[in-house]
């Protein structure tokens, strides 16, 4: 089947006054249909730059990306413009709500622009932010919302066009906990429906939750793999338990 | 498992299954199923050392051994009281493991190392299911806490040692 997302070779150097820096180092990485995937790695190993290039955010220096069989590296901006409208949601860590539209307004926004008319996308807006656990806040203001329900709105907005998949950049960086759990639960809901989704965090506990983790050192993939539904946990009472 | 007994049997008298029961009170449902032999055969030892005394008295249809502290018990408890644990734990199964093997040549260490990240990382998984489940007690749940955080410094920790260890085997 094809991958949903494939990147080859993939290289970015920055040119920081007359330095050349290697963000990114040779990167190869297939993400199949309903894979709930983290790239995980200390600041400096090149996985906000591979999010950005992935999601045609950011130019690529060698290399391909492919976004459900296509490739998308070497597309006009418009033309990415447009596959990200269609194809990919996003969720940042500081949420990018417009901040003078309602939450109901800014889940509407990406149905609107891709031609969805205007009570078809409130219908499917409310149905989402319901799906949220937000029937309540339609009409309220970002600044009017805790940092966790702006990002519930923020989720609800990049799920309204069902994309191919869900990318996320540090989507509980910026939340307390309980929040953050809150959303990581949603995330796997979405998966639990069949839901691409991608993440880069810098927080090993919010990239297991996920089903595959990828850890990115200097550029290049150190290590990719796959785990299991959660364990029961037993504490030990023991030597080196809790007495 | 010494001391804790010494500190549950300090206000009152207990016999064996009593502080099986407060044990679990605590813990909840993530504690293990105790078995009788290991709290009996702690109680015994605790007995011998004279830091507690039984007493054997007759229940409702068995006996039971009731044992409570001795002043050398209640010296033991009060010590153990005042002195913080050990904060240094230089005590790593792994390393050690990884070490020996990595220089008698019977394991590549990067093999070790990206088994160990995955068991981290499943134990992470594992234990921040048990947290965000509901009904786990608050002690079982801080203790969780607690194991995550160290499991996120292993994996710090781990990424540490695959940049400096050397990981070839000097030439002999």
């Amino acid at each position: 089947m094809t991958p949903v997302l494939e990147t080859r070779r993939l290289a970015k150097t920055y040119d920081t006054g007359g330095t050349q820096v290697l963000a990114v180092r040779g990167i190869d990485l297939t993400i199949s249909r309903g894979e709930f995937v983290a790239i995980v790695g200390p600041s400096g190993c090149g996985k906000s730059t591979l999010l950005n290039l992935m999601a045609g955010l950011d130019r690529v220096t060698a290399g391909e990306v492919w976004l459900g069989g296509r490739r998308i590296d070497q597309l006009s901006e418009t033309a990415l413009a447009r596959m990200r409208r269609q194809k990919v949601g996003f969720v940042f860590q500081f949420f990018n709500l417009m901040p003078t539209l309602s939450a109901i307004e800014n889940v509407e926004l990406p149905l609107l622009l891709v031609g969805r008319h205007r009570k078809e996308a409130r219908d499917a807006a409310s149905r989402l932010l319901d799906d949220l656990g937000l029937e309540d806040k339609y009409d309220a203001a970002p600044s009017q919302l805790s940092g966790g329900e702006q990002q519930r709105v923020a989720l609800a907005r990049a799920l309204a066009n069902t994309p191919d998949i869900l990318l996320g950049d540090e989507p509980t960086g910026n939340l307390d906990s309980a929040s953050s759990r809150e959303v990581l639960a949603l995330l796997r809901a979405a998966r639990d429906r069949g839901q691409t989704l991608l993440l880069v965090t810098h927080d090993t506990r919010v990239a297991a939750a996920a089903d595959r983790v990828v850890t990115l050192r200097d550029g290049l993939v150190n290590d990719d793999t796959e785990l299991q539904a959660a364990r029961p946990v037993t504490l030990p009472l023991d030597a080196g338990g809790p007495v | 498992m010494r001391s804790l007994f010494l500190a549950l049997l300090a206000d009152e008298s207990r016999h064996g299954y009593e502080i099986k029961q407060a044990l679990e009170q605590e813990f909840g449902d993530q504690l293990p199923a105790l078995n009788a032999g290991q709290i009996y055969s702690t109680l015994a030892r605790l007995e011998r050392d004279g830091l507690v005394v039984g007493q054997s008295i007759e229940g409702d249809n068995r006996r039971k051994r009731v044992y409570e502290l001795t002043e050398a018990g209640r010296a033991a408890l009060t010590g153990w009281i005042e002195t913080p644990v050990p904060g240094t734990r230089l005590k790593d199964e792994f390393f050690m493991k990884l070490v020996i093997l990595a220089s008698a040549g019977l394991a590549e260490p990067k093999a070790l190392i990206a088994g160990q990240r995955r068991e981290y990382l499943q134990s992470l998984r594992d234990l921040d299911a048990m947290v965000s489940a509901d009904g786990s007690r608050p002690a079982a749940e801080l203790l969780a806490e607690g194991a995550i955080l160290h499991l996120k410094a292993d994996l710090e920790w781990l990424d540490l040692i695959e940049q400096r260890l050397p990981m070839q085997r000097e030439p002999a």
